[in-house]
């Protein structure tokens, strides 16, 4: 049985002319397996993230004709039920750590919340757990970095911080919301196989969302490519070359190459689709 | 009336003037969505309307006595009940909003321009200027207005035109503030630097283009400090220093009140009721106002 | 494909502020304010010093009476030191004050100085009074109306707020004279105690409730709380208004912030969001906003004193007023302005100090 299944997603925002669908009805199903979530900036991705949290913020409303996460039905849940839900069983790593982390908490004590909040632990074993944790980021010297508030540390730093906050509680899925476009080119890819690697060896489920294809055509095992709020593709990783929707070729047509010979990249040309 | 509405809110407009007409249009129809901004516009307008008609509004004289029916309680007669020399209440009450309006229309007119005036040259030139100024501004900016305005009152003598004069001194040193946050935010713009370049002189690119450019939160602001002056005036004349009798001024009415607060509450209870329901219409229209034009700064004052 | 661990920068490069630079900004920050402070308080004495230049009656004709000759009055003239350049007259001016010489009352005829001593604490305790129920009421109102936007409790603490800005503190005192001490009698009325208490307690701190608790007489306590509860409910309704206000707008501010969407995502409770996460960061703007309210307070004691013959500085200043006492009137104004100023600029620097982030 999937561990996720979503069935006819949809936000939607009201606007001057009425509610507007920002999601339009998206289905899915996850197992414990790496499914990677592709699309522009606006395509609905993030949105996704959050509303299989039930996070998505007022005045957005969200409506779906199932939610379930193991077998739990998550639309009857209410906010308190959620809550046990949230962090310790589902969780979700955000995108940028400058905005994400609390500005005025010690990291450590982010961190040791998030643990708090989910299981009844002496302090000096929150405190063992808080400093292993980190170390399973990889992040030297864990007591002192504890200390530190989120300013003081730099930002491939703030998202293993992060990483260590979401994965405290072992939750068995984790969704991943542009982990790392925030970050500098030369630490995301140590931040990614950070999450591979701890996603793999807990056997947990991995939603990873993004506007990169190639990066998520790397760590994961299925991809849905997204647009204007609906799914227009569906494929395994490795069959990315063979997609047949034009805006999955668009979007592979817009990637640079190593070795480049065209003039200019190619824009989509969304008129050959029935999208917006 | 439909095609202009459409005229109005035309996504091209043809002429500068259809521009800044559309602009209007579509915020005022921001504004009228908007209960409490709708609400305290129509306080407003009906004090304006009020105070240009109040002569035949006002059913007896503002002034004329009349000892024989002397604190008497609210009737169909006398809706606000009379005063200690049988005057009608609601008729002074009707009176007073002209000089309500008259203090506040002159405030804005001698504070505003002044609190512009610096806050544009501070922010436009920079350097000494700004910090001279600012200087001044702060300093002004962090003593107790209300006090200030009564040694001022104290000073200068009581009577309303020092009134006025009073509250304008204290009142200019916010709008410098923001008068130079705008203005240094447009500074290093291209359309300044363009003008500058065409050889335009700092006075005209001060009148003609950082000074318009400020009077959108300009506006915001001085809506809502209208409450506040209307407040610091009623509570001078309260005190005996702003209007002086037998002017109908609502703060000084509610001072003759204080006697018989006991008895006949009517007396000092009717003339605050007006300078609440006032100044609630313009913290309204204030509050309205902002969202509209200047939503970043939601709440703050 | 895996990083190893020593190729992360180590931590302690990311340390921003060591320990003795911390001490360095306070030391640095605090001189700033001082500085501030006496050019702000000296500017103030300008103020002060003009005023008492503008008022058009002569000062020498007040001491020498209109029938004195020319020379008697230039004689008086000279005496004053009114002969003097204005700037000379400044300084002087400046000097008195800063040695404690605020002149002599005509009104009370004492020295403006110990006038003031005797009845600055009976306004200090209605405000001090008067902002803890500012706070106690306003911040969690405030909070509430936040984590409820748009509801109808938001609507009427909104509302309530605003009212802040409109209601005349005067007519409010004489509302709630006339109906919780005239009709309902669940107060006292005007006054600091009833009569036939006054001049019972010695007066130790001149704040009367500290003061009848230390001789230990409950009842002159009482009768004091019975006294000052309602000026200080109106003077804390007002305080109330502008910190549920500003609270509001923080905190939703604070609750569209991405780290609030973390500690749900994190599963912590409701009220710790609220509280802790969405609080925590505002902390800071609040002292300041209370601060500047508690300023607010000490100046609009002067119309609810006046309403309550409350015998603090504001009725004091208000009764020099009416008899154009400039001495008296100038004197109160200096010292309410110079306390405004000091905790106006006081909440600036805690601002600064308090927030970990600004030792940046």
């Amino acid at each position: 049985m999937a561990m996720l299944e979503l069935e006819n997603l949809r936000v939607s925002f009201p606007s001057a002319e009425g509610p507007v669908d920002v999601v339009k009805g998206i289905s899915l199903s996850l197992g414990r397996e790496r499914l990677g979530i592709v699309g522009e900036s606006g395509s609905g991705k993030s949105l996704t993230g959050r509303a299989i949290l039930k996070l998505i913020n007022r005045p957005g409303i969200m409506r779906a004709d199932r939610l379930e996460f193991e077998g739990i039905d998550l639309l009857s849940r209410s906010e308190r039920q959620m809550r046990h839900l949230r962090g310790a069983r589902l969780s979700m790593v955000m995108q940028d750590p400058k905005f994400s982390l609390h500005p005025v908490m010690r990291v450590g004590d982010q961190i040791a919340e998030a643990l708090r909040c989910h299981e009844r632990l002496r302090r000096r074993d929150v405190k063992a757990r808080v400093i292993a944790m980190l170390e399973k980021v990889r992040i030297n010297d864990p007591e002192a970095v504890a200390r530190l508030y989120p300013h003081q540390i730099s930002g491939g730093m703030g998202q293993r911080v992060m990483i260590a906050m979401m994965l405290i509680p072992k939750p068995d899925l984790l969704i991943a919301d542009e982990p790392t476009s925030a970050l500098d080119v030369s630490v995301q890819a140590t931040v990614l196989d950070l999450i591979d690697s701890l996603v793999t060896d807990n056997g947990m489920g991995l939603m990873l969302i993004s506007h990169d294809l190639h990066l998520v055509a790397r760590y994961c095992d299925r991809i849905l490519v997204m647009n204007a709020g609906e799914v227009v593709e569906e494929c395994a990783a490795g069959q990315l070359l063979q997609a047949t929707h034009p805006y999955t070729q668009g979007l592979l047509a817009a990637v640079p190459q190593m070795v480049e010979d065209r003039d200019a990249l190619p824009v989509i040309d969304r008129s050959r689709w029935s999208g917006t | 009336m439909n095609s202009l509405q459409q005229w109005l809110s035309d996504e091209s407009p043809e002429t500068r003037w259809q521009a800044s007409l559309g602009r209007s249009w579509r915020l005022l129809r921001m504004l009228m969505k908007n209960p409490l901004a709708l609400l305290g516009s129509l306080i407003i307008i009906g004090l304006i309307l009020i105070a240009a008609f109040a002569p035949w509004i006002a059913p007896q004289s503002p002034i004329g006595q009349d000892l024989g029916n002397r604190l008497l309680p609210p009737s169909s007669e006398h809706l606000m009940g009379t005063d200690e020399l049988g005057r009608d209440i609601f008729s002074r009450v009707i009176h007073g909003s002209r000089i309500t309006l008259l203090i506040v229309a002159l405030v804005a007119i001698i504070s505003a321009p002044l609190g512009l005036l610096i806050g544009a040259v501070s922010g436009y030139f920079g350097g000494w200027v700004d910090k001279l100024l600012m200087g001044i501004t702060d300093v002004f900016l962090s003593m107790p207005k209300l006090i200030l305005a009564l040694a001022f009152v104290a000073a200068l003598g009581p009577g309303i035109e020092n009134a006025i004069i009073a509250i304008a001194i204290t009142a200019w040193p916010v709008y410098a503030r923001i008068a130079r946050a705008e203005t240094q935010t447009f500074r290093q713009s291209e359309f300044i630097a363009a003008t500058q370049m065409l050889g335009a002189s700092d006075t005209r690119i001060i009148v003609r283009h950082v000074l318009p450019l400020c009077t959108s939160s300009m506006i915001v602001r001085m809506t809502l400090d209208m409450a506040g002056i209307i407040l610091t005036a009623a509570g001078l004349g309260f005190l005996g220093l702003g209007a002086q009798p037998p002017l109908p001024e609502w703060g000084a009415m509610i001072s003759r009140g204080r006697t018989f607060i006991l008895d006949q509450w009517w007396v000092a209870t009717m003339p605050g009721i007006a300078i609440i329901v006032v100044s609630l219409g313009f913290c309204f229209l204030g509050d309205g106002l902002r969202d509209v034009l200047d939503p970043r700064h939601e709440g703050q004052r | 494909m895996s990083s190893s661990p020593s190729s992360l920068p180590a931590p302690s490069g990311h340390v921003i502020t060591p320990h003795h630079a911390r001490w360095l900004v306070i030391v640095r920050k605090l001189l700033s304010f001082l500085f501030v402070v006496a050019l702000t308080f000296l500017a103030l004495l300008a103020v002060t010093f003009f005023i008492g230049r503008i008022i058009p009656i002569d000062p020498v004709l007040a001491v020498v009476g209109d029938r004195a000759s020319n020379e008697v009055y230039e004689a008086a003239r000279v005496a004053m030191g009114l002969d003097r350049p204005l700037p000379v007259q400044f300084f002087a001016y400046v000097g008195d004050v800063l040695s404690g010489d605020l002149g002599r009352s005509v009104s009370t005829n004492r020295e403006v100085i110990s006038d003031l001593a005797r009845v600055f604490p009976a306004t200090l305790e209605m405000a001090t009074i008067g902002i803890i129920i500012g706070v106690l009421i306003g911040v969690p109102m405030g909070v509430f109306a936040a984590s409820h936007q748009g509801s109808w409790v938001d609507h009427i603490i909104r509302m309530l707020a605003l009212s802040g800005y409109a209601v005349p503190a005067f007519w409010l005192g004489l509302v709630g004279l006339a109906l919780f001490y005239a009709n309902l009698g669940w107060v006292a009325g005007p006054g600091r105690m009833d009569v036939y208490f006054e001049g019972l307690i010695e007066p130790v701190s001149g704040l009367l409730l500290v003061d009848s608790l230390l001789a230990g007489d409950t009842e002159v306590f009482w009768n004091a709380v019975s006294h000052i509860v309602l000026p200080a409910l109106i003077l804390g309704f007002f305080a109330l208004a502008y910190i549920a206000r500003m609270t509001r707008s923080f905190m939703l501010d604070q609750l569209s912030q991405e780290y609030i969407t973390t500690a749900r995502v994190k599963g912590v409770p409701g009220w710790r969001v609220l509280w802790v996460h969405a609080f925590l960061p505002i902390r800071v703007q609040l002292i300041t906003v209370i601060g500047l309210s508690y300023a607010g307070l000490l100046e609009g004691s002067v119309m609810i004193e006046t309403v309550f013959s409350w015998p603090g500085i504001g009725n004091y200043l208000t009764v020099a007023l009416l008899n154009a006492d400039m001495n008296a009137v100038l004197g109160a104004t200096l010292v309410i302005g110079m306390v405004f100023i000091i905790i106006n600029k006081l909440s600036d620097v805690l601002y600064g100090l308090l927030d970990p982030r600004s030792a940046r």
